[in-house]
């Protein structure tokens, strides 16, 4: 808007000044700031790339790399299919999987809980409605970070160390999703439930029928944002599974970092192949579906 | 509320009861012995524990040492609060002025979502590497000798640095999106009235992202407290040593290494009664911003 000048009034001047093409100064400083935030935040995860195409000796004495070498398929077919790099008992695909079954289960779990109870909260008359609603937004109040031990100790005391419930039921303990959906439901139109039960149709087929079509991009949404959440963790998964049987990708990268403090030459090459296949999934779906990734997340605030 | 509802006695209940024995089991069972066991020493051979009153906080309290840890969680939650939100707002102004372009810088800038603090963490362990790092060499062709892990403020700059990282994305999604639903005559009247650039965005803009950003503050507060974990965890290879850590990473160094069951409960209630205000106050903003929007 530098092109506004003094001797005409703003509102005629700003659409009428085009056919000067002058350069505008404030608008190449504009994208220069934006190149220079792109730049801070492509150019760590290109070296990273780039360093996984290189052999470890390199790595070492070299530091990390920024061009292709030729060790890429090597890296990355030994992070994925070689057992033993960094865990004994385990290969990059097997973690892949585990994370898999987290991302999806959380997520998917998570849903369908969150939806149920939304549901609940928001349709029917229940005498214990505002009681219920506190007892589950309560939660929203402490992460799983802050009651940590406390948690390790109650799902030890079950047995469920090194199991996949062990792994992905605490995580859902949070009211996050039934909150979004508490809000989605709500701007739902009311004449809606009236006209479904003027035709006579149940608070089953209500659900089925009509809300959960009508939620569809809200679920979308809500499925990127969990996935990547679960996909995620680090803290409970490094407690929760010792068996690196059990391990994710994420989980993983522990096992890389304290290989790091013990062997003088580190497998570097391996390690980020790994990095770059434990971030791959959730930054394509955030990529790939960014539209309705930024529309879940947005609407969490409102 | 909503005023056509359903009136089916048990369904509701039916639906709840997932969702109501999932957070009792995994969330107020564990909250509440967490309170509990803050009263209690632990035996460290495993027969039983003596209930202690309040000696778990009052010792808490008086260790310089954590007293040490808190001062650094405070400066570090300053920091990482303060920049990943002024250069995500930066950013956001910035995206939202240019037309060309637009949807590919909002790409490149938000994707780093999605990346997991640890692996952001391993990729800080290789980029400050004490002796090939490319960040070290940057810093040291400016005179400044960087060692990760060695000194304490050079670890500490390095988790600043990477937590930074990890978090402009989240915040630049934010403002853009509450940026772009000011009104467009809103804009056009505020170019009426004041011509520079800056006193526009200053006194227009930003009282309107204000509901923005203070939402965005207690959520990056959450993220540098809790979040941060993993960044923090790997930064320091899993060996906290003389190095900086969290409040969060000091209640499961002393949980888990430690094996000091009633302090490190002691530590989580503190916590818990921290995030318990950063929220009463978040709820008292959100009613009010009802008379900004």
């Amino acid at each position: 808007m530098a092109d506004i000048t003094d001797t005409t009034p703003a509102i005629i001047a700003a659409p009428a000044s085009k056919p000067t093409r002058r350069i505008k100064w404030g608008l190449v400083g504009d994208h220069a700031i934006l190149i220079l935030g792109s730049l801070f935040m492509v150019v760590p995860v290109f070296l990273v790339f780039m360093t996984a195409s290189h052999t470890p000796v390199t790595v070492h004495t070299e530091g990390m790399q920024w061009w292709l070498g030729d060790q890429l398929a090597e890296n990355f077919h030994a992070a994925m299919f070689e057992k033993g790099g960094f865990t004994d008992t385990v290969d990059g695909m097997r973690m892949l999987m585990n994370s898999m079954i987290l991302g999806i289960g959380f997520a998917v779990g998570k849903i369908i809980i969150s939806m149920f109870a939304a549901y609940a909260i928001v349709y029917f008359r229940l005498k214990f409605a505002t009681l219920a609603f506190w007892i589950i937004f309560t939660t929203l109040l402490l992460p799983l970070e802050v009651r940590i031990l406390p948690s390790y100790e109650v799902i030890q005391g079950m047995g469920l160390t090194n199991t996949y419930t062990g792994l992905i039921v605490p995580l859902i303990a949070s009211a996050t999703g039934t909150f979004f959906f508490r809000q989605f439901f709500r701007s739902v139109p009311e004449e809606l439930v009236e006209a479904s039960r003027i035709d006579g149709a149940g608070p089953v087929k209500f659900f089925i029928d009509i809300l959960i079509p009508l939620s569809r991009t809200m679920i979308a949404a809500i499925f990127i944002i969990m996935f990547v959440f679960g996909w995620n963790q680090y803290l409970w998964p490094t407690l929760i599974t010792t068996e690196e049987g059990f391990f994710t990708l994420v989980r993983g990268i522990r096992q890389i970092v304290q290989t790091y403090t013990d062997s003088s030459i580190p497998e570097h090459g391996q390690a980020m192949a790994l990095a770059i296949i434990a971030m791959l999934p959730p930054v394509l779906i955030v990529i790939f579906f960014q539209n309705w990734f930024v529309k879940g997340l947005t609407e969490s605030d409102k | 509320m909503k005023r056509a509802v359903f009136s089916n006695p048990w369904l509701p209940i039916l639906i709840l009861s997932p969702q109501l024995a999932i957070i009792a089991v995994f969330f107020y069972w564990p909250a509440g012995f967490a309170i509990q066991s803050s009263f209690f020493l632990q035996d460290p051979f495993g027969f039983g524990s003596t209930f202690v009153g309040v000696s778990n906080y009052t010792d808490l309290f008086a260790s310089s040492e954590y007293l040490r840890v808190a001062w650094f969680t405070i400066i570090y939650t300053v920091l990482v609060t303060f920049f990943s939100l002024a250069i995500a707002l930066l950013l956001a102004v910035k995206a939202d002025n240019v037309l060309r372009g637009a949807k590919t810088y909002r790409t490149l800038l938000m994707w780093v979502y999605a990346i997991a603090p640890p692996v952001a963490g391993l990729m800080g362990v290789m980029l400050f590497d004490q002796s090939t790092g490319p960040i070290t060499e940057l810093f040291g062709a400016f005179g400044w000798d960087f060692r990760l892990g060695v000194n304490y403020w050079d670890t500490a700059t390095a988790m600043i640095i990477v937590a930074v990282w990890k978090q402009v994305p989240v915040n630049f999604i934010f403002f853009l999106s509450g940026l772009q639903s000011i009104p467009r005559s809103v804009r056009e009247a505020a170019l009426i009235d004041n011509r520079s650039a800056s006193g526009r965005f200053w006194d227009v803009i930003f009282p309107l992202l204000a509901p923005t950003a203070f939402f965005l503050l207690i959520i990056n507060i959450t993220y540098a407290l809790f979040d941060t974990f993993g960044v923090i965890d790997t930064l320091v290879k899993g060996e906290p040593g003389n190095n900086p850590m969290t409040l969060v990473y000091k209640v499961f160094i002393d949980g888990f290494r430690g094996n000091d069951l009633g302090g490190s409960s002691a530590q989580s209630v503190v916590l818990m009664v921290l995030v318990l205000i950063l929220t009463i106050v978040q709820f008292r903003m959100m009613e009010r911003r009802i008379h900004y929007t």
